[in-house]
């Protein structure tokens, strides 16, 4: 029967690497970077996550891994992978000032032929039998949920049961909501991608509003990554399994009118939407679950719609989205 | 010369964009505690060398001393460093943001909205300006959006003030208003630099005046020692009179009747108020005003591409059958056969396109005509753009160049030339001959003139009273988008004109 | 005040103009070095030597004469693809949705093999499959337009949005279908009958090649001797331009979706009905985001577009060769178009701006 105590859980997981994405992206766009390179970005997390681990596990004898260097040295390889794919971004887009549409997609390509190639390759360099590579032990320090989370009953099944990057994901979503809202940095930041000229003239540093929030967008999606394949998928990799979660993170994006705040909740919705054919009653035809997995599209391209609709200033898109920007341009 | 403290030394300052040099080896000093205007007609590198101060632009060659030291002004940041701060014509203002958030924007230290409200009351209160700090911009006029500008750069502690023709959306209470601003502010010990081609203006606030022309500094004296003539000459390079040729119009009749026009923006602004006169052929009607006073909006109405709320446009043809224009698109009003041609005050946004060539440009007006109904014609937009180039000398390497590259006289004249080839029965021209050279507008002028003598009934919008009153035969002057009155062009002088202008109905 | 004074060392300018021979000149070397770090990473990858690397890739595009065949295949639907893309882009449209267009016109086509092999004769099934096809996609393509046209909503986001809801719509289909049940796959449909499949032409390569032909000078004739290509280009320069001379620019806007969008539902024909005579939700294989970039990389030239569409499928096809060749993984080939992608994107730059270093240097205080 269905459960809200068990659904709640599930679809919280399912968020987590959404919300992590979303977030990234939309401090991304706050500075007018459309980034559609992001579905690559976590990918790039994921396997630089991957990657480090697999090599850590190899190097320590079975059993002994070192709690803290079990989570620090995929974070920080996660980090890395994920800002240079940043960095790559914005050296294209703002120094070079390519096409925003084609350098993402671009990315996109490259990130996830990045993940599968490395993720093919250490699958061969592990032997394993399966097309996938299992880092369990890993896996198990970054899923360790919150102590009392058996003790608890349903609160501790619906608060406390995660592993410590769906906290963080929340923690950086709010951080990111407090800043855009009620700091300068995020005052300046809104200014650049609404109007980069305008932003100049008041003295703000477009590139490095646009440098340091696309950077940091990234490595914050591509902590979805390593969230995903980490605790989700409870470190096993396989290859393309990650799937169109990128693309629904830059959907949320539009969902959430561009707040992160808005962004927690949403993207537990998106993630209970994602797997809400699970719950189907039995004896339902399967393929109505693929109709299911439609719904967060759907109703991603009616909010905006409505948006336009409305054409409510506050709710559009950052003006300068997509454009980018060069003082002596006249 | 007094021995006063200088501000700004500008020395051996050159920018060039592409081909075009906006600034050829500019020298010029700022004083600290006066205000300067910095004179020069339309398109002689005022607001590029000030630009240049402001940290937009970075110039290619030359020293900028502020304050007795070498400054590198590389962006807007540096230029606040330096204490210089510039309100922009178009301003740079963030649409969504209220308007504590557009003063505050790009200060540092932490945020706090509440203390900012405060100072901004403190300098509203000290020279006498009116803010909601609430409002958003997008909210706000134009008027307001200028105080928010200028509040902008009082609130960083500027210490050199560069205003670029601050008065050119201004009522003149509220001109008036400013300039008692600056007067504070000079007494303050700022140096103020005011950017504008209007004489009286000058006359009436700055302590200095330095003129430019075609990027060039002429040269710089006490506004107390020279007078109108005297600039005036060093703006155009030699005296002016004008001597536009008017010939008298044969035989008018009415063209177009334009009654009760009303236009109101997508904000609710009034554009047009309840606006009524008729051009007749062969004649030229100027219309003169302030800028923004809803002369754009008048030819834009009459093209078919505005939005009008109530009103009538009837055309009338040579046959005395009427045709009403209102509610047409552009498209509608020439397949009813009236011959309408348009001269737009953007020419490169709207009346060409920068990146085609003449040749295709020619075809901008023509494209849906020639044989076949899918394909284009090629071949006559060619031979119009070759006749164009003759016939109006326009400098360019081919008809194959793109028109971005050609400068700007050559542009207007390339739009000019398609625009009259069609033998308009309407021909609306709006600042044509802004921006260009002498000979270049001579030139203009003697087209508008052929097509008046063809028997068009032709529109002028200009900024130039002096061109109005020696070229047109009726002036129609608006002011806040009413009619203040239509004169005869050759009965009237400048001041007239201008102080109709300026007579506003209500505030 | 110690006010450093630091002179910016160069600083960067708009090209006037710049010839274009210059410009294929800036490109080419940006391809070199791509395609030079490309093989050295595959040295560093494989152990082998540079020549018998690139030796390698070529016998994997062009290595056989079946190998020739399948790479201008795939050319041919790339390019049709990003055909299509094209008059979008050059209207400065973002239609990033090529993806679902060409999944709906392939659906189409499936449906109509699937329901009516058995109830119409195989010519009128053809038929239908082209006329559907071509409408699903056009409807596809045209919904963004729409809302473009009538609320000016993003339309790189929502095209983007139709493309996954493209997606479960296939999806969906395809479990509806599924051949053998529980199989999550339509398999090769009406492979007895071959109902619906498209005719050979000459070998079962060709028809893609013909079509790809056909569209390509179409396209070129379209875009610059029609005054439908006229106004895409005024609408694409300035908006207001195009409504100064009584353009209409939601009209062109629909009518220029409605193209692209059947043009890619054409190509998700010949997927369907042409070359794989089955659909799956990755048929076009992330060739509407391919298409986005062979048309910018291409400048929106239909002609240009012959040999970047060819570039891309050559590199692609060449590193999954190396891929088997050296064990390596298939995606491979992804890493290294990303590569080659990233350098002539990076060197649009160098076509458009100039870096001029400042001539007075040295002459500061120090």
């Amino acid at each position: 029967m269905f459960s809200l105590v068990a659904f709640i859980p599930r679809a919280v997981q399912q968020g987590v690497p959404l919300l992590l994405g979303s977030t990234g992206e939309t401090i991304t766009e706050k500075s007018g970077n459309l980034n559609l390179g992001i579905p690559g970005v976590m990918y790039v997390g994921a396997i630089s996550g991957v990657i480090g681990s697999f090599f850590y596990e190899q190097s320590v004898p079975s059993g002994q891994l070192n709690g803290f260097l079990a989570i620090f040295i995929p974070l920080i390889c996660a980090l890395i992978g994920s800002f240079l794919m940043g960095l790559l971004y914005c050296f294209l887009t703002v120094s070079l000032r390519a096409n925003q549409n084609v350098t993402g997609l671009a990315m996109t390509t490259f990130g996830i032929g990045f993940g599968n190639f490395f993720g093919g390759s250490l699958i061969k360099l592990a032997g394993a039998d399966v097309p996938s590579i299992s880092l369990s032990a890993t896996s198990a320090y970054f899923s360790k949920s919150l102590p009392f989370a058996s003790k608890t009953g349903w609160f501790g099944k619906v608060f406390l049961s995660y592993g410590f990057l769906a906290y963080v994901a929340i923690i950086i979503a709010l951080i990111c909501a407090y800043v855009l809202k009620k700091t300068r940095v995020g005052l300046h930041l809104r200014a650049v991608g609404e109007d980069p000229a305008a932003a100049d003239a008041a003295g703000i540093d477009v590139k490095k509003y646009k440098y340091v929030s696309t950077c940091l967008g990234c490595m914050i999606a591509g902590l979805g990554g390593l969230y995903y394949v980490m605790d989700y998928a409870c470190g096993v990799w396989s290859n393309d399994a990650f799937g169109d979660r990128g693309w629904l993170a830059i959907a949320l994006v539009i969902f959430t009118i561009w707040k992160p705040d808005i962004g927690i909740l949403s993207s537990i919705l998106f993630g209970g939407l994602y797997i809400l054919y699970l719950y189907l009653p039995s004896g339902t035809h399967t393929e109505y679950k693929e109709l299911y997995k439609m719904i967060p599209y759907i109703v991603t391209l009616v909010v905006l719609v409505i948006t336009s609709m409305r054409n409510k200033k506050e709710d559009q898109p950052p003006k300068s989205l997509g454009t980018n920007y060069f003082r002596e341009e006249r | 010369m007094e021995n006063r403290e200088v501000a700004i030394l500008l020395r051996g300052i050159t920018k060039s964009f592409g081909d075009v040099t906006a600034n050829s080896n500019v020298n010029l000093d700022v004083y600290k505690g006066e205000i300067l205007s910095l004179l020069g007609e339309n398109g002689s590198g005022k607001t590029t060398l000030m630009n240049m101060l402001a940290g937009i632009y970075y110039p290619d060659a030359g020293q900028i001393i502020i304050n007795g030291k070498e400054a590198v002004i590389r962006s807007p940041r540096d230029a606040f460093d330096l204490g210089i701060g510039m309100v922009h014509q178009h301003f740079k203002l963030i649409d969504v943001f209220n308007a504590t958030e557009n003063i505050i924007l790009g200060l540092e230290g932490k945020l706090n909205i509440k203390e900012a409200e405060k100072r901004i009351k403190e300098i509203c209160d000290k020279y006498g300006f009116e803010i909601n700090t609430k409002k958003k911009i997008y909210d706000m006029s134009v008027s307001e959006k200028q105080t928010v500008e200028i509040v902008k750069v009082l609130y960083r502690g500027a210490d050199i003030l560069i205003l670029d023709e601050p008065t050119a959306v201004l009522t003149p209470q509220e001109t008036e208003k400013l300039f008692n601003v600056m007067r504070n502010m000079k007494h303050d010990g700022k140096s103020i630099v005011i950017i504008t081609h209007k004489l009286n203006e000058v006359q009436s606030i700055s302590d200095r005046v330095a003129v430019l022309r075609h990027g060039e500094f002429i040269n710089d004296m006490k506004t107390s020692k020279t007078n109108a003539q005297e600039m005036t000459d060093m703006m155009v390079g030699h005296s002016v009179s004008l001597n536009i040729e008017r010939p008298e119009p044969v035989d008018p009749k009415p063209r177009i009747t334009v009654e009760n026009l009303t236009v109101v923006d997508e904000e609710g602004l009034v554009k047009l108020d309840d606006v009524s006169f008729t051009a007749n052929t062969g004649e030229i009607l100027g219309i003169a005003g302030i800028s923004g006073c809803g002369q754009k909006e008048l030819l834009r109405a009459i093209a078919g591409l505005e939005i009008v709320k109530e009103g009538k446009i009837t055309y009338i043809h040579q046959d005395g059958r009427t045709e009403e224009l209102l509610g047409k698109s552009p498209r509608e009003i020439s397949e009813l056969g009236v011959k309408l041609s348009f001269v737009p005050e953007d020419r490169l946004g709207m009346g060409l396109v920068g990146n085609m060539n003449l040749a295709d440009n020619m075809m901008l007006r023509s494209y849906r005509n020639g044989k076949s109904r899918f394909f284009t014609e090629k071949k006559q937009p060619r031979e119009l753009a070759r006749k164009v180039v003759d016939k109006l000398q326009v400098a360019t390497p081919s008809i194959d160049t793109p028109v971005r590259l050609l400068s700007g006289g050559n542009v207007q004249k390339v739009l000019v030339g398609r625009e009259i080839s069609s033998r308009p029965k309407v021909l609306l021209t709006a600042y044509a001959v802004r921006g260009l050279d002498i000979s270049s507008s001579y030139q203009i002028y003697d087209l508008i003139n052929q097509q008046k003598k063809r028997g068009a009934a032709v529109l002028f919008v200009g900024e130039d009273l002096d061109v109005l009153v020696e070229l047109c035969d009726r002036i129609l002057v608006l002011c806040g988008g009413k009619v203040t009155g239509i004169v005869d062009g050759r009965n009237t002088d400048k001041y007239t004109l201008g102080s109709m202008m300026t007579q506003k109905g209500e505030a | 005040m110690e006010q450093k004074v630091k002179e910016p060392r160069y600083h960067i300018v708009k090209r006037a103009d710049i010839s274009g021979k210059e410009a294929w000149i800036i490109r080419v070397v940006a391809i070199l070095s791509a395609l030079l770090l490309c093989a050295i990473i595959t040295m560093v990858c494989t152990g082998d030597n540079p020549i018998s690397i690139f030796a390698t890739i070529f016998k994997g595009a062009f290595g056989t004469q079946r190998k020739t065949w399948i790479t201008l295949q795939y050319v041919a639907v790339l390019l049709i693809i990003s055909l299509a893309l094209t008059p979008a882009f050059k209207m400065q449209f973002w239609n990033v949705g090529g993806e679902g267009q060409v999944l709906m016109g392939g659906l189409a086509a499936a449906t109509c093999m699937i329901t009516l092999a058995d109830k119409l004769p195989n010519a009128v099934v053809i038929l239908l499959m082209i006329v559907t096809s071509i409408l699903a996609g056009a409807i596809w393509g045209v919904i963004p337009a729409l809302f473009k046209a009538m609320w000016n909503t993003n339309e790189t986001l929502s095209t983007l949005m139709m493309n996954y809801i493209a997606t479960q719509l296939v999806a969906y289909f395809t479990i509806v279908w599924e051949v053998p049940k529980g199989s999550g796959k339509i398999g090769i449909i009406n492979q007895n009958s071959n109902v619906g499949w498209l005719p050979n032409v000459g070998n079962k390569y060709l028809l893609s090649i013909i079509v790809a032909t056909v569209v390509t000078i179409g396209m070129m004739i379209y875009l610059k001797y029609t005054k439908h290509g006229y106004e895409i280009e005024v609408v694409g320069e300035s908006q207001n331009t195009a409504r100064y001379v009584g353009i209409s620019v939601e009209k062109v806007i629909i009518r220029t979706m409605l193209l692209s969008g059947a043009i890619c539902g054409l190509a998700g024909l010949l997927l369907v009905g042409g070359i794989n005579h089955t659909i799956t939700t990755t048929i076009s294989d992330g060739q509407g985001f391919t298409g986005v970039m062979v048309s910018w990389l291409a400048k929106f030239n239909p002609i240009a577009m012959i040999f970047t569409s060819l570039l891309i499928i050559f590199m692609g096809r060449g590193a999954s060769e190396i891929s088997t060749a050296f064990e390596l993984n298939q995606s491979f080939a992804d890493i290294l178009t990303g590569i080659i992608l990233f350098f002539i994107i990076g060197c649009e730059f160098f076509i458009r701006y100039k870096i001029v270093v400042r001539k007075d240097l040295g002459k500061e205080n120090a």
